[in-house]
């Protein structure tokens, strides 16, 4: 034990006094405030100043009077289409959007719009919505509903509040897109953290056996205990520079946003953000920060406290799960280019749970899939930090907690008796039938 | 490895002699508790092998290495406390040996910074630090220069003074002639030949002597056998004479006076690489035959 616990202290102390650690400590948690607020910075500009688009329209039937928006400035012309091509084409403007002449204008068809470039969805999208309005206006008229009724119609826009009851009777409301966000934020990271992690412990491995060093160390300890050494010093590597970036990223981010007049937690930031990427009507972003007080006590609800403890918690889990397996690999292997091949399955049920993050626990987080994959223990630490914050029933999490311990304990017994005999073997062509007779030795 | 049973007497310096691939490696990751044997025993100090055994030996691989991003002095005493010194204990010791070795200024030098030389003594420095009853060394000299290896030479010696078993394993002969006590030789997983130095010797001695004489010599019995005469200078002789039987060596000194000036007389004896060669000639063993001819 006091063995292992020199070993913790050697593969922690010598990696964070590397500057590596140090550039990647201080860098990272500056760079993500400022990509946000880069991204702040132009989104907001970008709304500023942006000019609208002049689209020019031959309207053949005279009825789509279409008027400016913030996105497109609307001139009419008043010519054969050859000639408001040839005029199109010599002026700055966007687009020409050419309405033929119609019997009927409430099935038009064959509207074209010619452009220089081309354009994106998006905005053909915008245009598009813009006629499909108005043919919705004719049709309206022609069941006889006045402009006022129709404005008012128009109008319409209903929200849901979001309640959740508990077990007690106790309601809180709770908002979808939030807990979306944080549990997808959540998975990524952990997904993350495992693999880079992962690697750092292949990485070390691979560099004692290369070294030749550990032929030194295994005359002094046992090879499982110098194996769990590195693993536990690289993880408490981890959850140092975890705990350092936290601080960083809230106070830095914070300051940042505070510097353009957002005061809110950077969770909502984001939301913001992509909010006003995706839409182009900014009457929405206006509506959004009515909502804000809302949001706030929305954010408020979801407990924090147990979210981090259960992150910290699945991502140790995990960690050693996958990282007695990278170890396993390490010892395997006399370079980084040989272990591609046995990464490759360790790397597939890491992947599983990723993209069922985003396939089942994100949109269903209380389905079936959702269900097994935050379960079994190979998948449970990316999936089950998705579904924590949309409320995980307490058995649910004990199962996947007990099973996340025996498998990580699983995966060190195997990895254990790979990595004993794989460090002392150099020059040897491994494959997966040498690695099950490692694991088969005796001795 | 099959019935290879070895007996290695404390406080001697032990060659464990063979070929590549002949086992010694695996003895001796066997003795580091690196391996477990499949079969037999191991009695170190007179007790049954136990991981309690790891802290008084020391073992430097045929292979060197060290963290090569770590500095000199810390890497020292994390050796020294994996093998259960306390790290002021550690501390103490590695400055005493900084001083033997005139290295002071290294302690906060990375070891990727140094020559393959310099890392070696410190690899050598990591392997005695803890004064371990039982060193292992693997090809100790290899990689170092005349000037090092007889700093090293000095250092085994004077432990071996203070009470240390030393084993060696090597290919070079003139380490097994000048520095071991015992030998054991082990070919193909089994042990071909075991004994002290003088033993050994003594039983593949050939009974031939070499003399520098004056003037030229004849023995007309059928006794001794001349098998080479040279002139070393004008009117000085070497010649090496086989004595036939169990003669006593004074009766070919007692025929030389009686004939000449005798300068120097001594018994040939067979060296290491002889008797290997001979060994391995009489066991038929051609892979092994070369390789002995070409160390």
């Amino acid at each position: 034990m006091n063995k292992i616990w020199l070993i913790v202290q050697r593969e922690f102390l010598n990696r964070v006094q590397k500057k590596s650690f140090l550039v990647t400590t201080i860098l990272v948690p500056l760079i993500i405030p400022a990509l946000l607020g880069g991204l702040i910075y132009f989104a907001v500009r970008e709304a500023e100043r942006a000019k609208p688009d002049v689209v020019e329209i031959l309207d053949e039937t005279g009825k789509f009077s279409l008027e400016d928006t913030k996105r497109f400035s609307i001139v009419p012309v008043k010519a054969s289409l050859e000639q408001a091509k040839k005029a199109y084409q010599q002026s700055d403007h966007f687009a020409l959007l050419y309405i033929p002449a119609s019997e009927d204008v409430n099935n038009p068809t064959g509207i074209t719009l010619y452009t220089k470039e081309s354009q994106s969805v998006e905005k053909i999208g915008n245009l598009e919505r813009m006629l499909t309005d108005k043919v919705k206006d004719f049709k309206m008229e022609r069941y006889n509903i006045d402009k006022a009724t129709l404005k008012d119609i128009r109008s319409t826009e209903v929200n849901i509040r979001e309640v959740s009851l508990s077990d007690t009777g106790e309601e809180k409301s709770s908002n979808t897109g939030i807990l979306y966000g944080l549990g997808m934020s959540l998975g990524i990271l952990m997904y993350m953290f495992v693999f880079i992690y992962g690697i750092q412990i292949m990485q070390g491995v691979i560099d004692e056996k290369t070294s030749k060093i550990v032929e030194v160390i295994v005359s002094s300890v046992k090879p499982f205990q110098l194996m769990l050494g590195k693993i536990f010093g690289i993880a408490s590597v981890g959850i140092v520079q975890f705990l350092i970036w936290i601080i960083l990223i809230t106070t830095v981010t914070s300051s940042v946003l505070g510097y353009f007049g957002m005061k809110m937690p950077q969770q909502q930031a984001m939301e913001q953000v992509t909010k006003q990427m995706d839409d182009d009507e900014v009457k929405e972003a206006m509506q959004q920060s009515s909502k804000m007080p809302e949001f706030l006590s929305n954010l408020g609800s979801i407990p924090f406290g147990q979210v981090a403890f259960l992150f910290l918690f699945y991502f140790l889990g995990g960690y050693l799960l996958y990282g007695a397996l990278f170890a396993a690999v390490g010892s395997a292997v006399d370079s980084i280019q040989e272990s591609q091949q046995f990464q490759f399955p360790i790397t597939i049920p890491l992947l599983i749970g990723y993209f069922g993050l985003f396939m089942f626990v994100l949109r269903d987080p209380h389905g079936p899939v959702s269900f097994w994959l935050s379960i079994i223990p190979f998948t449970s630490p990316v999936t089950m930090v998705g579904r924590i914050a949309f409320g995980v029933p307490a058995w649910q999490l004990v199962l996947s907690m007990s099973l996340l311990v025996a498998g990580f304990l699983f995966t060190t017994w195997i990895a254990g008796r790979i990595y004993r005999v794989g460090i002392l073997m150099t020059g040897t062509k491994v494959n997966y039938k040498v690695l099950a007779r490692w694991f088969m030795m005796r001795n | 490895m099959q019935d290879v049973s070895v007996t290695i007497p404390e406080k001697s310096i032990y060659g464990l002699l063979g070929p590549n691939g002949a086992g010694k490696t695996t003895l001796i990751r066997i003795i580091n508790q690196i391996i477990n044997a499949d079969a037999g025993e191991i009695k170190v100090f007179g007790e049954a092998l136990h991981p309690k055994h790891i802290g008084l030996i020391g073992y430097l691989p045929e292979e060197r290495g060290l963290y090569k991003k770590m500095k000199v002095g810390d890497q020292l005493l994390y050796l020294a406390q994996l093998k259960g010194l306390s790290r002021s204990e550690a501390f103490a010791r590695t400055k005493v040996w900084f001083e033997r070795f005139d290295i002071k200024d290294w302690w906060n030098k990375k070891v990727e910074d140094l020559s393959k030389g310099m890392a070696q003594k410190v690899q050598f420095i990591s392997t005695v630090l803890h004064q371990p009853r039982l060193i292992i060394l693997d090809e100790p000299f290899s990689g170092f220069d005349p000037v090092n290896a007889q700093l090293i030479t000095e250092e085994i010696l004077r432990l071996k003074e203070h009470g240390s078993t030393i084993i060696f394993s090597t290919h070079r002969m003139e380490t097994v002639e000048s520095l071991c006590d015992h030998i054991a030789m082990i070919n193909k997983s089994k042990k071909v030949l075991e004994g002290s130095k003088k033993e050994v010797k003594d039983s593949y001695k050939t009974n031939t002597f070499r003399i520098e004489h004056k003037g030229q010599v004849q023995f007309n019995n059928g006794q001794f056998v001349i098998k080479s005469q040279r002139a070393l200078e004008d009117d000085h002789f070497e010649t090496i004479v086989k004595v036939e039987g169990a003669l006593a060596p004074n009766v070919l000194l007692q025929h030389l006076i009686a004939q000449t000036e005798v300068f120097c007389f001594e018994q040939k004896l067979p060296t290491m690489s002889e008797i290997f060669i001979s060994l391995v000639k009489a066991e038929g063993d051609e892979a092994l035959l070369k390789h002995l001819q070409e160390v």
